[in-house]
């Protein structure tokens, strides 16, 4: 005697959030129900392994169904099919579209292509994530990259529009489609300690600052891409580095500011020059776009490993980056204050998440 | 003439891609009504198409307005090739044409396809304008309401009850027409829905038409059902009770009935005499079954059967004479109706404690105009002889209950007979034989594996105060039920004081060979079939000595060219009173404030006849009357000294004045007025029986032969299960047997109750056959005192603690009772051990399992094994459980479908495939109540078991219920409403909170997931979800453990789950930063209020007519619906699960859409009709029909309405008066 058939449908869509994890977390029915059952869940409901079994199917089934909706949130929220409470459909869209640290990590800056797709068993291996799993997160990347790629207006809203992700997850979103937009290169060895969220505060400082939106608020891709007039603007800031009086000067604004404020004067001292090369090195080749990629690689190379080589503590950092920025304003033969602002403010705030263990 | 239906095309919404090459869609519509049709502008390159068309407008007939559903295709253009059809929407513009209803359908509705499902949704309005119409020979009915609900509708009072209506229309079925062959599947399935479409359309007119006739204004209980009868056509029946209905002004208005009419009246009413009244005895089996074979055409069987169901069978030993004393009253009205030329009278008689069939009496009745004799009539005439002669062989007792020769013929039941002859003279035409009844009865004994054994005296010596004046108020009642063809009430609810007394359960079977329907315009043949059963129906009814049969219903079971019909229903006495003018308005208000009570057995003083014909005015003042003891319905509507079968009366448990049975089973939801012990559950009697493949009449022969065993099997096994649940009365009984190719398939559900008025069941006692074995013995004595055990815990359960009544103060008024010895299985030893079973363990009540042979055993496991319901819930196949009053507003209505392959179904046993069928509905009902563990506590009400068997080897079962929540604490709603509102204050030092502790406590908590979004979603987000209760699955599922960079992104939707966990341990912090999330929920709290108690998408769908904590404030007419889905891709739909899941899915989306644009939010009284699932998995195919219907509502919470405190108040004192009422 064989079960062939076996359904259960609700006016209102039973959803057992358990097992939507489990499926999100892309177990086969047979892995979920062991998981399940592990759980105690048999000796709670007093039940036998079959009806959970029998239970999980439908659920996956209800899921499978609901997935092609959740592609596109807006649609479930409207569909006639399923009737779901809204809290539930909140739910669901924010567990659907949520995506895993170490998942993200492999993926962050990296081409949203069908070549990167296929080398998602790696990542999977690589992750102890499910291949299913991994897929499901490429795809929801791959597709609030397309739908908010060409769009005008601020990102985050558009993608908390498109796909009605709570703030948070939007702002999440934005930083995986600004960093796939730009390249930027997450991988390297040196960058392995950062965390998504390091990224994520940066992309954020990024597209606040960086982007034609912080222009101009109805400029297409005005989220996506950097403001490529500022990047050649940058250009113009290598006279803080060329110009010897004004290297001078700079440092002994700095160090007179500093003196007897930070533990490690004499290190800062003796690095200044070769701090401030780095930085406004960065800063004058950014128009190239493969320095964009390189980015945060040279943020750690240039400034942040000769830190941590010389102990500076993050305290350190910040004082050191306050007064590097605001003395630049008081060297008279500076004209480029705006751009300077612009620049520091947003590389301080990077350079400041980024310097951790 | 006169009707102008228009139609305006607004939109659509997320169409399928037609044209790969684009992405896109070039959209149009057709719009079609008969045979007109407009089309809209083609919309071109867009999923999401606006055609704002203009008003389409189609003057048609009211006939056709009726009949015909508007039909709205969606197409795609295409320059080149044929446009391709998207999808179709059908919409019944029946409810716009009351007077009352909607005046415009309008929404989104899902545009659905046969092959696809469901494919993007249009925005459709639909307006109809009606002339009146004064035109005496109209064909059309017009303004006719028709209600799916069992009872008055809430916002209705029924001014008068006119009666039965039915009507059946017939056709050719599109799916088996020559052209099936050459058209493709959408065309045949489209062809079809359209079809059965019109024909409900049609059906419905028809009967509004006699509605009209009898002068009344809607119908309500209206059960139409189809037929697939294959290769024989399409049968579309339906059957409704006609009422005249009358709106409330106020909804509110207060609860006593406004019916005035004195109990005068009825005294003085001129009482007519007949003096055969005594005799008019058959019945008063709980059940009281026919079955009857009868073939069509050439051939013609007529095997009505009666069965004994249930204890009564039990105590035929000693009661058996007094039990067949009706034998022959059964066919009276047949013979009335079908002349028989030969036989006068066949008459089957099903007794004894073993056998369904102990003396059942075939005889074969061929027509006149038929020739050719049944074969197995033969073998009862050969075996008439022997059952004639007295000598039994082996271990067979034969008993001639209805002999007079053969009992000891007391003087008494001679004299009965005498009287009975004459009744039958009276009725039939004077038969040679027919004088002496006993000589002419052909009888055939099943003496090899089933054996009557009933012997005993009994004397109908019972208490025979107020048995006179009871018959007069009988003939009274009768008079107002003599004109009527059939007495019928389709009502499962009715208002008090409307049923007088409840006789038991009636129904009657029949197996038809069908034959193709050769002119559909005279659907003869099946009204005779249903005329037929119907007075069988009929009769039965009058052998319990009622009047009218309640709670009526039909079904079929179809395979191949084999239908069974059956109807059941409940015999009862109905007050006359009350069906002339009678408000029934209110029915069920009170029930969901009922309390259980207990009554004190005080004396009360006062006749009660008197009172009895009386009580509809006593019943208005509210008088704390004998009435209120909610007794009344129990009492025997038979005259105990004439009983139609031998029943164990006692005095009645409440009123100490009348007679009740010992157990009562019934058709028909509990009264209201019904005094309750504890609270019921469902009760299930599965059985399974093999047959072998035929054909023809050997296989109409075989499933007839079959039915009565197993009729009575099931009706054995439920009353095990009842006493096993040490419960007493059922209500809501359904027995579906359903015809496969080689088996067939019993079940019977009910609701186990225990009535205060009837006695307790005694215990159940086990005996083995051979006492000799030791190991035999302790066997027993274990499964015993499992059972025992078993009892005591179910009591428990089911909170059942009878009030303590001395035996001796009720004495049992009649000896006998004392001696009985009841049976449960036949045993091959003699007539002496049947003595020495009668084994007194100090319990006389007990009730006797005797244990033979492997089945018996099979059958006390099977007793012992069902699951018990899990703690947290109970469930029944009524409408609510009694002795549960608080229901939250906490509802999910769904259905489960299950099939089951058994292999090689011939070579099992028939024991293993009772197991197996038997775990099949256990299971599901495990399933059920795992799935709904986070609703606990719960109940599952209307549980509403379909069983089929598509294909040989296939069962499947399809459940349809409702789960509702309820308060565990005792308190009533009003209380919670108070503890909520403290819990309000407690919390309003916080905005913040108050916000989130607001929405928490209204139980709405609609759209708190908007703040998850930007402030302009959040208005569109509570358009879309306002007054939606929470799923409790996502308030109260474990919350999965997630990474931390998980939880970093979960939603506010955990953070608002812990707030609302704190404020309900009642320790509410306060939480600092509720950072951006607080402006939002401010601005979305704004937005709720205004809009949440007017629009609504949320459509809440139950099978019950009532939505607990809710006022229904209108009915916009009955959603009946006939869908089709088919695929040539089953695998990739994800097998015939996916499938079906989807198609189930998809129906319930088009309900709620149909409601939703008839401005409802509710559907109640829904009902999956039919659910029909075939499949082909080798070459990938399946197809599944479903038909559904229900009443489309608009309610309001109580929670929502504006004075929601004072009100509550206000029904907190109503309640509190009526449970006064009761318990006084």
């Amino acid at each position: 005697m064989a079960v062939e058939l076996d359904v259960f449908v609700g006016n209102t869509t039973l959803i057992d959030k358990d097992v939507y994890q489990l499926w999100l977390d892309g177990y086969s029915v047979n892995d979920a129900v062991a998981i399940r059952v592990q759980s105690g869940i048999l000796e709670q409901a007093g039940t036998t392994p079959d009806v959970l079994e029998s239970d999980t199917m439908d659920h996956y089934r209800a899921f499978q169904m609901l997935e092609r909706l959740l592609h596109s949130p807006p649609k479930l929220i409207n569909q006639l099919l399923f009737q779901i409470p809204p809290p539930m459909q909140a739910m669901l869209i924010e567990k659907y579209y949520t995506f895993e640290e170490p998942f993200v990590r492999e993926v962050l800056g990296k081409k949203l292509s069908k070549g990167t797709k296929k080398d998602l068993d790696d990542v999977s291996t690589k992750t102890a994530i499910t291949l299913k799993s991994c897929r499901r997160q490429f795809d929801n990347f791959k597709r609030v990259f397309k739908v908010v790629e060409e769009m005008k207006g601020p990102l985050v809203e558009n993608i908390q529009q498109n796909f009605l992700l709570s703030d948070r997850l939007a702002g999440d979103y934005a930083a995986v489609v600004f960093f796939a937009n730009s390249r930027f290169e997450t991988g390297k060895k040196k960058l392995q300690y950062l965390t998504f969220e390091d990224f994520a505060c940066c992309a954020e400082q990024l597209i606040q600052n960086w982007t034609l939106g912080a222009v101009d608020s109805m400029a297409d891709d005005m989220d996506v891409d950097l403001d490529r007039e500022f990047l050649q603007d940058l250009k113009d800031l290598k006279v803080l580095i060329t110009d010897k009086d004004l290297l001078d000067q700079h440092k002994s604004l700095v160090c007179t500011a500093l003196r007897g404020k930070v533990t490690i004067f004499t290190e800062m001292e003796s690095s200044f020059k070769n701090l401030s090369r780095g930085l406004i090195n960065i800063a004058t080749k950014l128009i190239h776009t493969k320095d964009v990629r390189d980015l945060f690689v040279d943020l750690v190379e240039k400034f942040i490993e000769p830190c941590k080589s010389d102990r500076w503590n993050i305290n350190d950092v910040c004082l050191f980056l306050t007064q590097y920025t605001n003395t630049a304003r008081a060297l008279d033969a500076f004209k480029h204050q705006c751009l300077w602002e612009r620049y520091m403010g947003t590389v301080k705030s990077c350079i400041l998440k980024m310097y951790h263990d | 003439m006169p009707g102008k239906l228009k139609v305006r095309i607004v939109a659509g919404r997320h169409l399928p891609v037609m044209d790969r090459a684009s992405d896109l869609t070039d959209a149009f519509v057709e719009v079609k009504f008969g045979n007109t049709t407009f089309k809209t502008d083609v919309f071109p390159k867009s999923l999401n198409p606006q055609w704002n068309s203009e008003w389409f407008k189609f003057e048609v007939d009211d006939e056709d307005l009726q009949d015909e559903p508007l039909q709205i295709t969606v197409l795609d253009h295409d320059t080149y090739s044929a446009n391709d059809a998207i999808g179709k929407v059908y919409i019944d513009i029946d409810p716009l044409l009351s007077n009352e209803a909607a005046a415009i359908l309008s929404g989104w509705f899902p545009i659905y396809d046969t092959i696809h499902g469901i494919r993007g949704e249009i925005n459709v309005m639909v307006k109809v304008d009606l002339f009146n119409d004064l035109n005496r020979f109209r064909q059309s009915s017009c303004g006719v309401k028709f209600f799916c609900t069992m009872s008055i509708p809430k916002c209705y009072k029924a001014v008068t009850i006119h009666g039965f209506v039915e009507e059946l229309v017939v056709n050719e079925d599109p799916e088996y027409q020559w052209i099936d062959r050459i058209r493709t599947p959408r065309a045949s399935n489209e062809a079809r829905q359209r079809l059965i479409s019109l024909m409900s359309g049609e059906l419905q007119r028809k009967i509004g038409l006699k509605v009209l006739e009898m002068g009344g204004n809607a119908v309500v209980g209206y059960l139409q059902c189809f037929d697939l009868e294959g290769e024989s056509g399409l049968v579309v029946r339906a059957i409704g009770t006609a009422c005249t209905l009358d709106k409330l002004s106020n909804t509110a208005t207060s609860l006593l009935p406004p019916c005035s009419s004195p109990s005068k009246d009825m005294k003085e009413s001129p009482l007519v005499h007949q003096p055969s009244h005594g005799c008019r005895s058959t019945h008063n089996s709980p059940i009281h079954t026919a079955t009857g074979s009868r073939l069509t055409q050439n051939f013609s069987v007529s095997v009505p059967t009666l069965i004994y169901a249930g204890m009564r069978l039990h105590r035929l030993r000693s009661w058996g004479e007094a039990g067949h004393r009706q034998m022959g009253s059964v066919s009276k009205a047949r013979q009335a109706v079908v002349p028989f030329s030969e036989d006068p009278n066949p008459v089957t008689h099903s007794s004894g404690p073993s056998t369904p069939l102990k003396n059942q009496t075939y005889s074969f009745s061929p027509s006149k105009s038929y020739s050719r004799q049944s074969s197995s009539s033969d073998t009862d005439l050969s075996l008439t002889p022997k059952t004639a002669a007295s000598s039994p062989k082996g271990p067979a007792i034969f008993f001639f209950p209805s002999s007079p020769t053969l009992s000891s013929g007391s003087p008494h039941h001679k004299s009965a007979h005498l009287l009975r002859s004459e009744a039958l003279h009276s009725l039939t035409p004077p038969h040679s034989g027919y004088a002496s009844p006993v000589c002419l009865r052909k009888t055939v004994s099943f003496n090899e594996e089933l054996l009557l054994a009933a012997s005993g005296m009994g004397s109908g010596s019972g208490g025979k105060d107020g048995g006179p004046l009871k018959a007069l108020y009988r003939q009274q009642t009768q008079s107002a039920f003599e004109h009527r063809e059939f007495p019928f009430f389709t009502l499962t609810t009715f208002p008090s004081g409307f049923l007088v007394h409840v006789g038991g359960v009636v129904s009657a079977r029949s197996v038809k060979l069908l034959d193709r329907i050769h002119n559909p315009d005279e659907p003869e043949t099946r009204d005779a079939w249903w005329a037929e059963i119907r007075q069988e129906i009929k009769s039965h009814g009058k052998a319990l000595g009622c009047h009218a049969v309640v709670g009526y219903s039909e079904s079929t079971s179809i395979c191949e060219e084999v239908c069974i019909l059956s109807a059941s229903g409940t015999a009862a006495v109905l007050n006359p009173k009350m069906l002339q003018d009678c408000s029934m308005e209110g029915c069920s208000e009170h029930r969901l404030s009922r309390q259980p009570s207990f009554f004190s057995t005080g004396s009360e003083k006062g006749e009660f006849d008197f009172f009895l014909q009386c009580q509809d005015s006593a019943s208005i003042l509210g008088l704390d009357d004998p009435l209120s003891l909610g007794c009344n319905f129990c009492h025997i509507p038979y005259d105990e000294l004439n009983m139609p079968f031998p029943a164990h009366l006692t005095y009645c448990y409440v009123c100490r004045k009348q007679k009740v049975p010992d157990v009562l089973f019934t058709t028909i939801e509990p009264p209201l007025e019904a005094a309750v012990t504890g609270k019921g559950c469902l009760i299930q009697a599965r059985l399974c029986r093999q047959k072998k493949k035929t054909q023809g009449e050997a296989n109409a022969t075989a499933i007839s032969n079959l039915l009565p065993f197993m009729e009575y099997e099931l009706h054995t096994q439920l009353m095990n299960k009842l006493k096993l649940r040490a419960m007493n009365a059922l209500f809501g009984l359904r027995i579906q047997i359903t015809v496969g190719e080689n088996m067939l398939l019993g079940l019977a559900s009910a609701t186990g109750l225990y009535l205060t008025a009837l006695p307790s069941p005694g215990g159940i006692q086990v005996t083995g056959k051979t006492p000799s074995d030791s190991s035999y013995e302790q066997h027993i004595s274990n499964m015993q005192k499992k059972i025992n055990d078993m009892i005591i815990k179910n009591r428990e359960i089911y909170e059942i603690n009878p009030p303590e009544i001395l035996e001796e103060v009720l004495g049992s008024p009649i000896p006998e009772t004392r001696q009985r010895s009841r049976l449960f299985r036949s045993q091959s030893e003699s007539s002496d051990d049947v003595s020495e079973l009668d084994l007194s363990h100090g319990k006389k009540d007990a009730f006797v399992l005797e244990i033979d042979d492997a089945d018996a055993v099979e059958d006390i496991h099977s007793l012992l094994t069902d699951a018990p319901t899990p703690s947290g819930f109970y469930s029944c196949n009524t409408e609510i459980m009694p002795g549960i009053n608080n229901w939250t507003s906490d509802l999910q209505m769904f259905t489960s479908v299950r099939v089951f392959r058994l292999n090689n179904v011939t070579s099992l046993t028939s024991q293993w495939l009772n197991k197996a069928f038997s775990d099949l509905c256990e299971n599901l009902l495990k399933t059920l109540y795992f799935k709904l563990r986070s609703m606990v506590p719960c109940c599952l009400c209307h549980v509403n078991f379909n069983v089929a068997l598509p294909e040989d080897e296939l069962i499947q079962i399809a459940v349809t219920a409702v789960a509702i929540t309820y308060d565990k604490d005792q308190a009533q709603y009003v209380s919670k409403v108070c503890t909520d509102k403290t819990l309000l204050r407690a919390s309003a030092e916080n905005e913040e909170q108050l916000q989130f502790t607001l929405e928490l406590c209204m139980e709405s908590q609609s759209t708190q997931c908007a703040l998850l979004f930007s402030p302009s979603k959040a208005a569109e987000m509570t358009e879309s979800g306002s007054l939606q209760p929470v799923t409790p699955a996502a308030q109260r599922a474990t919350s999965v453990d997630y990474s931390s960079f998980a939880d970093r992104c979960s939603s506010w939707i955990e953070f608002i789950k812990q707030k609302a966990q704190t404020i309900r341990r009642g320790s509410i912090k306060t939480i600092s930063s509720l950072d951006k999330a607080s402006p939002l929920a401010e601005a979305q709290a704004r937005h709720r209020s205004p809009i949440s108690c007017t629009t609504s998408t949320v459509v809440e769908m139950t099978p019950l007519s009532f939505i607990p904590g809710a006022k229904i404030t209108k009915y916009l007419g009955i959603i009946n619906m006939f869908f089709i889905r088919e695929t040539t891709s089953l695998r990739e739909e994800g097998g015939v699960s996916g499938f079906l899941h989807a198609f189930i899915a998809e129906v319930f989306a088009m309900v709620r859409a149909h409601v939703a644009a008839l401005g409802g939010n509710a559907v109640v009284s829904y009902i999956m009709k039919q659910c029909v699932f075939m499949e082909n998995p080798n070459k990938n195919q399946a197809q599944c029909l479903i038909n559904v219907s229900g009443d489309a509502i608009n309610f309001v919470r109580d929670t929502d309405v504006e004075s929601a405190p004072s009100q509550s108040q206000a029904s907190g004192l109503q309640t509190g008066n009526g449970s006064g009422d009761v318990v006084t």
